[in-house]
């Protein structure tokens, strides 16, 4: 699709959306056979989108999916319609004319998703109210057997292309949260289904993601009853194999690995027995690590590469307190990057560099109680993200505009999904003590 | 039943037959009294078998007695390997996100470097905790710069270096549940534990 057909699409969606409706309201039957379903608020800048009923063995699953999908992308209202009557769905001209583009119109939905089972995929058609034609089409392979794993992930790539014909941005539907609870590495889908646990070894902790989504590191920490003390793996998630990338030293504690974001090294938190540094080493080996910090003998810990692969945000305890630095890919040009209300009391850590560049997501201890911010890597005032009971861990999504964070907002500590842009925040793992969560990359289908 | 009480109801036993023998022999001639025959008269084989019951309770005595003194000298050895053990095992505390030891610990890891001196087969691995506020992964670290700072201490103190591990569990591992200071103060530790030539420990 050019770029231009898609700015007149969405001028078009634009005028729709301004329209005027009555269309708020709950179980509210407003054409015969045709029921609203919940509550919406057309006109807060998200598009009203309509998902028609889908056919065949699994079509209401890809309709709930497709249409959940949406509601997480928070960029969507999701106009969710039972239609005791389905040919009031359809155009009222006869066969070939559409969708009844004047009832959407009237509940303020600016575009329809009419999906058909075809062979083993979907095929799909978008709408444009306003303009009352089809603007869009694609067909979409639906790997391995309804419901699984795999077949669900492809339903989810379906969800970010649609979104990405109507937005012009690809959705975040088809990634994954990499995240500890207890003592084992869990992956779950970004709806929340489908949790499995990775075989990793003993006190393994803090994963992240290769950029292409296929591959985890992880540290272990302590030492493992077979003796064997910290070091850093790497482990394939599809085949599950794990190799050691730096193996164990003496006294040592390798902490916090990331990968840079052409997926060639990875930079992880050495700790010493005079103090904490970063280091880099390809994942390929063949070449020792090489050290990036000068710690003198405090913690150097937490890196987070900016999406060019230029700079490094990292936690230091230099100043006696966990603040923020940023600093070159190379260790040069230091600098404090939370250089705000210098205090004693001061404590930043786990910074997460967003995947526009723009922003770090850190945590901050405010009140007693650790608290999301985000601030502007070029400067400027730091942004609070939350404020009720203690959060902690930020990672954005590949969208640049959600965090998964750990949060005891409802009791326990839990993963939630916070849309920086409205501040809806959603509960994504319901077990208790889930903590140090990674957001995938858009997963490719394997 | 205690060695006093026992021997004190061997004495009445003795005596209480002494007695009754001089009773015997004060009784005045025949008298047509009524004949008593309610207490038998004793005699010598009464009087032989209580002295070797008195003998053997006395043997028996003596042995147990032995028994006892070896039983407590073992113990008094145990005790004192036991506070060997303990002593060098002993966890040091640290204040709120410092690594630096405190007065109090540097007494602790005090009395353990006698301990390492007089067993130079033994070898320690010193584990860093924290509690669980801080950021998990910080915790990690300052836990480990913990352990690095006992290792340094002892090392100062010119125990070989290769006789200490350090690594650190962070906040993984609390000895104390809950989110009080309380807690907080017994989680903030570094504890000790032999990883060779424990079994037989020598005080200093």
């Amino acid at each position: 699709m050019t770029r231009s057909s898609h700015a007149r699409i969405l001028a078009a969606l634009l005028i729709a959306a301004v329209v005027p409706t009555a269309a708020r309201g709950q179980d509210t039957t407003f054409v015969r056979g045709i029921t609203l379903v919940g509550n919406y608020d057309p006109l807060r800048d998200k598009v009203g989108i309509v998902v028609l009923p889908v056919a065949g063995a699994f079509g209401d699953s890809v309709r709930t999916i497709i249409q959940r999908d949406f509601d997480f992308s928070d960029r969507f209202a999701v106009i969710a319609i039972d239609s005791a009557d389905p040919s009031a769905l359809r155009g009222q001209g006869g066969a070939g004319s559409g969708v009844n583009y004047p009832l959407f119109t009237r509940l303020a939905a600016s575009a329809v998703v009419q999906i058909t089972p075809v062979g083993n995929g979907l095929h799909v058609a978008l709408h444009d109210v306003a303009r009352a034609r089809v603007v869009n089409v694609g067909d979409f392979a639906l790997p391995g057997t309804g419901l699984s794993r795999d077949w669900r992930l492809a339903v989810h790539r379906t969800s970010d292309e649609i979104e990405r014909w109507v937005t012009g941005q690809r959705g975040i539907a088809a990634t994954r949260v990499a995240y500890m609870r207890g003592q084992s590495i869990r992956v779950i889908d970004s709806d929340g289904a489908d949790e499995v646990t990775v075989p990793t070894e003993e006190n393994g902790g803090s994963p992240a993601w290769n950029p292409s989504g296929t591959m985890l590191a992880y540290t272990t920490y302590g030492v493992s009853t077979s003796n064997v003390g910290s070091h850093v793996v790497l482990i394939d998630l599809s085949t599950a194999r794990s190799r050691t990338l730096v193996p164990p030293g003496r006294n040592t504690l390798y902490l916090t690995p990331i990968f840079s974001p052409d997926g060639n090294s990875v930079i992880y938190s050495r700790e010493g027995e005079n103090g904490s540094d970063l280091f880099s080493v390809g994942v390929s080996g063949g070449e020792p690590p090489h050290q990036l910090t000068a710690g003198r003998g405090t913690v150097n810990t937490n890196p987070t590469m900016s999406p060019d692969g230029r700079r490094i945000a990292f936690v230091s305890g230099r100043l006696g307190r966990p603040e923020l630095y940023i600093m070159d890919a190379d260790g040069t040009d230091l600098n404090v990057l939370t250089d705000y209300d210098f205090s004693e009391k001061n404590y930043r850590s786990d910074p997460d560099w967003s995947p526009d560049g723009r922003l770090v997501a850190y945590q901050e201890r405010i009140n007693d109680r650790f608290q999301i911010r985000t601030i502007p890597v070029k400067g400027g005032t730091p942004k609070q993200l939350t404020d009720l009971g203690q959060n902690e861990q930020p990672s954005w999504a590949p969208d640049g505009r959600h965090l998964v964070l750990t949060s005891t907002r409802s009791g326990a500590r839990q993963l939630w999904v916070l849309d920086t842009e409205s501040s809806r925040f959603r509960q994504l793992t319901t077990s208790a003590g889930s903590r140090l969560s990674s957001w995938s990359p858009r997963l490719a289908q394997p | 039943m205690t060695r006093t009480r026992r021997i004190a109801g061997l004495t009445m036993a003795v005596l209480s037959v002494v007695a009754a023998d001089a009773c015997h022999k004060a009784a005045p001639a025949p008298a047509p009294v009524p004949v008593q025959t309610s207490a038998p008269a004793p005699n010598a084989d009464s009087i032989r078998r209580a002295q070797e019951e008195a003998a053997r309770r006395a043997a028996e005595e003596a042995a147990r007695r032995r028994a006892a003194d070896s039983a407590a000298a073992a113990a008094r050895n145990a005790a004192a390997a036991g506070t060997v053990r303990a002593t060098l095992t002993a966890a040091v505390h640290f204040d709120y996100d410092q690594s630096e030891l405190r007065p109090d610990d540097r007494a602790i890891l005090d009395a353990k470097i006698p301990i390492l001196q007089a067993n130079p087969s033994v070898r320690i691995r010193v584990a860093g905790h924290t509690d669980e506020r801080g950021s998990d992964e910080y915790n990690l670290a300052l836990g480990q710069r913990r352990a690095a700072t006992v290792k340094r201490y002892l090392i100062d103190h010119g125990i070989a270096d290769a006789r200490i591990e350090t690594i650190s569990y962070g906040e993984e591992r609390p000895v104390a549940q809950g989110s009080d200071e309380s807690a907080y103060a017994q989680n903030r530790r570094a504890e000790f534990e032999i990883t060779a030539g424990g079994q037989t420990l020598k005080a200093p």
